[in-house]
């Protein structure tokens, strides 16, 4: 049945090259973890993209009851966590996913800088990878705060204690984060809307470029 | 030429079962495993995402509202709090009732909602009809029991009603009994 629509929209728009185009490349025998074991090494960048989209998906599911206020925040937390169905497991996932995704985005890192990767054409690639390192740093930095417990805030403050530090524009940078004069309801919905807007659609446009040089680069040769 | 060869495969193989190709094979294994990878990261997601439809809707307490003593047979305002668990949230909701004792002794406690679209009625509260319910929005009117007379499709619905100890609970709210 499935094959029967497929080919009824093929049929008019012509979609295999589409796929075949995203899907359809060889991998490179010194890549292959079948072929050599150590290349298992090549599998981090697709594990990092693998985790982000649990990240993105299980993040969706917990704004169902997740609300950005400072008087319930804490509770909304606790209760989807410990009244909601697999409530722990979801944001079990969204929570150590976030670390993992880090600890996997650096493991690729260090495969890249170890194999010379980063070395002409592929200059402009790694400079996109570390924007995604200093997005997905954001994203933790801003997820952080929202169960809005003790952890959260003090972590918090203690984060733009550090922004504050920088010469000149430290305090306005501060301010502008925070919202305000303090820590508060306003910092707390900023982070919020930043969390799930502003960085996940930076990330989102620098993941499509990172990948389309990926393809039209191909992969790097072996050692 | 095709009959030989069903009888030659018949012969050797147990009745029934296909070769699979290879091919076959590792597209089954692979999507199955991969299936079931899938629903392993997205079933947890689904489920925690209709918790709230699969809970059951929490039998309404009764609440103490007034002393049997107070009800007469003229229908009476009383107000009460309801604790209200909203997720996470906690509060309290005032509801009122139009409590009075018909003509065979019993209590019934009407809902103040109107059944055309949800205002708020009031007893003997029109001059141009004394003696019912009327409700400011688009006149709907009933009769002491509850018994729609105009507009509304519905009579008035009422509260279970509980008699403990000579005060009055109240429950949930019920279509109207009393009226056919």
């Amino acid at each position: 049945m499935f094959k029967g629509i497929y080919n009824w929209v093929d049929e008019r728009l012509d979609i295999t090259p589409i796929w075949r185009d995203v899907a359809d490349h060889e991998v490179p025998e010194h890549v292959n973890p079948a072929h050599h074991f150590s290349a298992f090494v090549y599998c981090f960048g697709g594990l990092t993209f693998f985790i982000t989209v649990i990240q993105i998906l299980s993040g969706m599911f917990l704004t169902m009851y997740y609300v950005p206020d400072i008087i319930n925040a804490y509770g909304s937390v606790e209760y989807l966590q410990t009244k909601v169905a697999f409530g722990q497991i979801v944001r079990g996932m969204h929570h150590w996913g976030a670390s993992l995704v880090i600890v996997m985005m650096f493991l690729h890192t260090l495969r890249v800088f170890f194999t010379g990767s980063y070395k002409a054409p592929r200059e402009m690639n790694w400079v996109v990878g570390m924007l995604i390192f200093f997005v997905m740093i954001g994203l933790g930095l801003t997820g952080y705060l929202l169960p809005w417990d003790n952890k959260a805030y003090f972590a918090t403050r203690v984060t733009l204690q550090i922004a504050d530090s920088i010469p000149v524009v430290g305090p306005y940078l501060k301010e502008l984060m925070q919202g305000g004069q303090i820590v508060g309801a306003e910092t707390l919905t900023r982070f919020f809307a930043v969390h799930v807007f502003f960085l996940p659609a930076v990330l989102l446009l620098l993941l499509v470029g990172h990948f389309i040089m990926i393809r039209r680069q191909g992969i790097s040769g072996p050692l | 030429m095709s009959n030989q060869n069903d009888h030659h495969e018949a012969s050797q193989k147990p009745p029934g079962r296909k070769e699979m190709s290879r091919r076959q094979f590792l597209t089954y294994t692979l999507g199955g495993a991969t299936a079931y990878m899938v629903s392993g990261a997205v079933l947890p997601m689904i489920r925690f995402a209709v918790d709230p439809i699969l809970h059951k809707g929490s039998k309404g307490n009764f609440i103490k509202v007034v002393e049997v003593s107070k009800i007469t047979n003229e229908p009476q305002e009383f107000s009460f709090e309801l604790q209200q668990q909203d997720g996470w949230y906690s509060s309290t909701a005032t509801l009122s009732a139009w409590i009075r004792k018909n003509d065979k002794g019993e209590i019934v406690a009407l809902s103040p909602v109107c059944k055309h679209l949800g205002c708020t009625i009031g007893w003997n509260n029109d001059k141009g009809y004394p003696d019912e319910y009327h409700c400011p929005c688009h006149g709907a009117r009933y009769t002491k029991d509850g018994k729609n007379l105009a507009v509304a499709p519905k009579p008035l619905d009422e509260y279970t009603v509980k008699v403990d100890n000579g005060w009055i609970y109240l429950g949930q709210i019920v279509p109207n009994k009393h009226v056919s």
